[in-house]
Parts: structure tokens; C-alpha cells; sequence
């Protein structure tokens, strides 16, 4: 058996162009060429993609869970972002 | 399912519940009673992470493993274009396979130590894989029955509470319907051929019927994981009540191919709506789950050689990684 794992790489599949790339899974691969070869051949058998991003799983930064609450907290007492919050009378029109 | 080792008695041993508080459970099961989807890095009761990593594990081991049998028939297919979709197929396995270890790594365990417990014989696989192909319309009746009770199961698993493993489920049902279709087209080739043809797969029908009705796993009594499972919404429906749905539906496909269940106590019941069937063999079941089936010594016999024939494979990558990496990507 290998000594150590292949790293894992996060995949990310643009199914047609106009669109954005989205998560799709993940592979394991010795090296950045092999991870795309292998992103290729695991979910884009049916040809779901015609782009496919891949990234080494341990170079993302992603928000903490636990934190979620006070992380986001900062949007949610500005309702006034939102169209919705103001009142416009009904007779004004293309607004 | 392709999870039947989950609802062996005795393993259960949950206990890792201590730094748990009562409030952190009781908010998980809120969550998951709103039917919010849990995500890798939430918060999670241990026995939850446990029970999932189990699973999902076996289930992959299952599609790994379940190459063996069609596999066996791919040099011998009788034409190309038979080959040429047997081939995808088992390409579509070793796929399925690889979504569900992802989505088990999500978990926080390692392929490598999963692949070993598959190799050691300590993680099980689902029974059906243990029973020999031994005409080509086995490879029918696999596509038909066998993939057929395995969308049965994989289907509410589509809307299972934990994220990663729902979305891998999408995924394989998406491409499960073609594994069902072709094995019914192989059956109805066969049917509208020759006596002898229609005579294998009448033969093949007979062996793989019990062990199709056994892949749903023990009688709702003595299913022991089942209960938890289903509060946590992992689980969906009961294995009595998806193998039955299973029989409904395809107890009319065997008619039309003009096949007989090998069952004589089956009989529809016009009141319920369903048809009653006869007990299974657990003993038969057990037995297979216990490593003891036709060919459980030869499917792992064989992992393990084409594990350690591809070793060289896997170093010479990582040798030649090594040595290209570009002097920055020292993470």
C-alpha cells in the first residue's frame, strides 16, 4: 500500500457555458493534471461539463459552522437593503 | 441494501455520547425534524458521524465489490455493442463507488483506512455481490432485479438528512435507471428467443430472486439500527415495507417476460393491493453476511490482488508528482 494518500482535490463543473462552475464532488489525485483527468472521468461521464475547475480540498478557506450566527450577523439587522422595505405609493408607476 | 450490515445485532455500541449535551442533541434533532440538511463541518452527534461513515462506506464498498460479477462477463459478452454497455456500466460502479467514499470522507475518515477495512474483510459489502454469474443472462437479471432493488433503496436515500451522501445519491440514481433498463432488455432478448435462451434466463431468475429480496436487509423486528436511523431521517422507509414495493412492481415485469417467480406461495392480494410472498432463508442471508456465501472468499481475494497489483501504479504517480511539483506548492 502507498505510505501516503494521494491528496484530495475539490471539483467544480460549469455544465454549459452561461453558467457558473458548482460543486460537483471530489477526487483523489497524485498531482493537478491527474485530478482533472480523474474530475473528468468521475462526473462527466454522461458529458455534464464542458469546464471543469479542480482544487486541492486543503487550500480552501471556508466559513466555520459553529460560527455561523455571529459570522453573517452583520446583514441581518440592514433590512433596508431590500426593495421591499420601502413604501411607495401604489399610483407611482416603474418604480 | 446495499447496507444490510447495519442492521446486525451487536455492534451497536453508541456510547461516545459523553461530552454530548442534552441541549446539543435535542437542537440537532430539531434541525433534522425541520428537515434541514446537515453539512460536513456541523455540529453532529457522534453515533450520527459513526452510523453515516458506516454506511456510506458499505455502500461503496458495494459498488466496488459489485464490479466482480458483471465484470466476470465483459470478455464474453455476446456482441459489441452488449460489451460496449456492459463495460459502462461497470465503469458507472467503480463511479458510484468513488462518489460515496467522498462523501464518507466528508466525515473525517480517510480512504486509505477505509479501502483497508474493505481489504482486512472488517467492513462489510452488501450480500448480492457474494452469488456467481454463471450464464450471460445473470448479467440480465443483475441489471434487472439487482439494480432494480437497489433504486428501490437508493431513491429515499436521495432526500437523506446528510448532505454530501443526498447529492452522491442524486447522482447515482440519475445513471441507475440505464443499469435496469439494459439488464430488462437483456431478459427480454432472451425471452423472445430460443427455449434454451428463454430457459437461462428462467434459470437465472431462480437464483438471483431470493438474494435480490434479501439485499433490503432483515425483518422490521429484527432490524436493529432502523429506529435511530429513521429519527435521524437517513433512513426513510423500513426494509419490509421497500422490499415489498419492490416485489409489487416487479413481479408484473417477470410477467410480461412470461418468467415465473420461483415462489409458489406468492399470490396478489386484492384487498391490500400486494403480493404476499413466502418467508426468506435467513439462515441462507445470515450465512452470506457472515462471509460464508458462494463466493465472498473469491471477491475479496480478488480486491486485494488488483490492490496490490496497482500499487506500483499509485508510487510511480506520487514519485513523478514529487518530482514535478513546482517549488511553491509545498502546502
Amino acid at each position: 500500500m502507498t505510505k501516503q494518500e494521494w491528496p484530495l482535490y475539490e471539483v467544480f463543473i460549469r455544465s454549459r457555458a452561461g453558467l457558473s462552475h458548482r460543486h460537483a464532488g471530489s477526487v483523489h489525485a497524485a498531482d493537478d493534471a491527474m485530478a482533472l483527468d480523474h474530475a473528468r472521468d468521475t462526473y462527466t461521464r454522461r458529458s455534464e461539463g464542458v469546464s471543469i475547475w479542480v482544487v486541492r480540498s486543503d487550500r480552501i478557506v471556508a466559513s466555520d459552522p459553529a460560527e455561523t450566527a455571529a459570522f453573517f450577523e452583520p446583514a441581518e439587522d440592514k433590512v433596508y437593503r431590500h426593495p421591499t422595505f420601502y413604501d411607495i405609493p401604489d399610483e407611482v408607476e416603474n418604480l | 441494501m446495499y447496507t444490510q450490515g447495519l442492521d446486525q445485532p451487536g455492534k451497536a455500541g453508541d456510547s461516545a455520547r459523553g461530552i454530548e449535551t442534552a441541549a446539543q442533541l435535542d437542537a440537532f434533532q430539531a434541525r433534522i425534524d425541520r428537515e434541514e440538511k446537515i453539512e460536513a463541518k456541523d455540529w453532529m452527534p457522534e453515533a450520527y458521524r459513526r452510523t453515516l461513515v458506516r454506511q456510506i462506506s458499505q455502500h461503496a464498498h458495494s459498488e466496488i465489490i459489485g464490479m466482480q460479477p458483471e465484470g466476470n462477463w465483459l470478455t464474453r459478452a455476446p456482441s459489441l455493442k452488449r460489451k460496449a454497455i456492459l463495460l459502462a456500466k461497470v465503469q458507472d460502479e467503480a463511479g458510484h463507488g468513488l462518489y460515496l467514499y467522498s462523501a464518507a470522507e466528508t466525515l473525517g475518515v480517510s480512504r486509505d483506512q477505509m479501502v483497508a477495512d474493505l481489504l482486512s474483510g472488517k467492513a462489510k459489502y452488501s450480500s448480492i455481490f457474494n452469488y456467481p454469474t454463471l450464464s450471460w443472462a445473470d448479467v440480465g437479471a443483475i441489471g434487472w432485479l439487482v439494480d432494480g432493488a437497489a433504486i428501490m433503496n437508493q431513491i429515499p436515500l436521495c432526500r437523506c438528512s446528510y448532505g454530501p451522501y443526498s447529492r452522491a445519491m442524486i447522482r447515482v440514481c440519475k445513471e441507475e435507471s440505464f443499469h435496469q433498463r439494459q439488464g430488462f432488455e437483456i431478459m427480454l432478448t432472451l425471452c423472445r428467443g430460443s427455449a434454451e435462451q428463454k430457459a437461462m434466463a428462467q434459470d437465472a431468475l431462480n437464483r438471483f430472486w431470493w438474494p435480490s429480496l434479501m439485499m433490503f436487509g432483515p425483518n422490521d423486528d429484527k432490524s436493529q439500527h432502523s429506529a435511530q436511523s429513521m429519527a435521524w431521517k437517513i433512513k426513510r422507509f423500513s426494509n419490509d415495507e421497500l422490499r415489498q414495493k419492490f416485489v409489487d412492481v416487479t413481479v408484473p415485469q417477470a410477467e410480461f417476460l412470461g418468467l415465473t417467480i420461483p415462489d409458489d406461495k406468492l399470490s396478489y392480494d386484492e384487498e391490500s393491493g400486494h403480493y404476499r410472498f413466502s418467508e426468506i432463508d435467513w439462515r441462507e442471508f445470515f450465512d452470506v453476511i457472515a462471509g460464508n456465501g458462494p463466493c465472498n472468499r473469491q471477491r475479496l481475494e480478488k480486491r486485494r490482488q488488483a490492490h496490490d497489483d496497482g500499487a506500483w501504479v499509485r508510487e510511480a504517480a506520487r514519485a513523478y508528482a514529487d518530482k514535478h511539483a513546482p517549488a511553491t506548492a509545498a502546502a
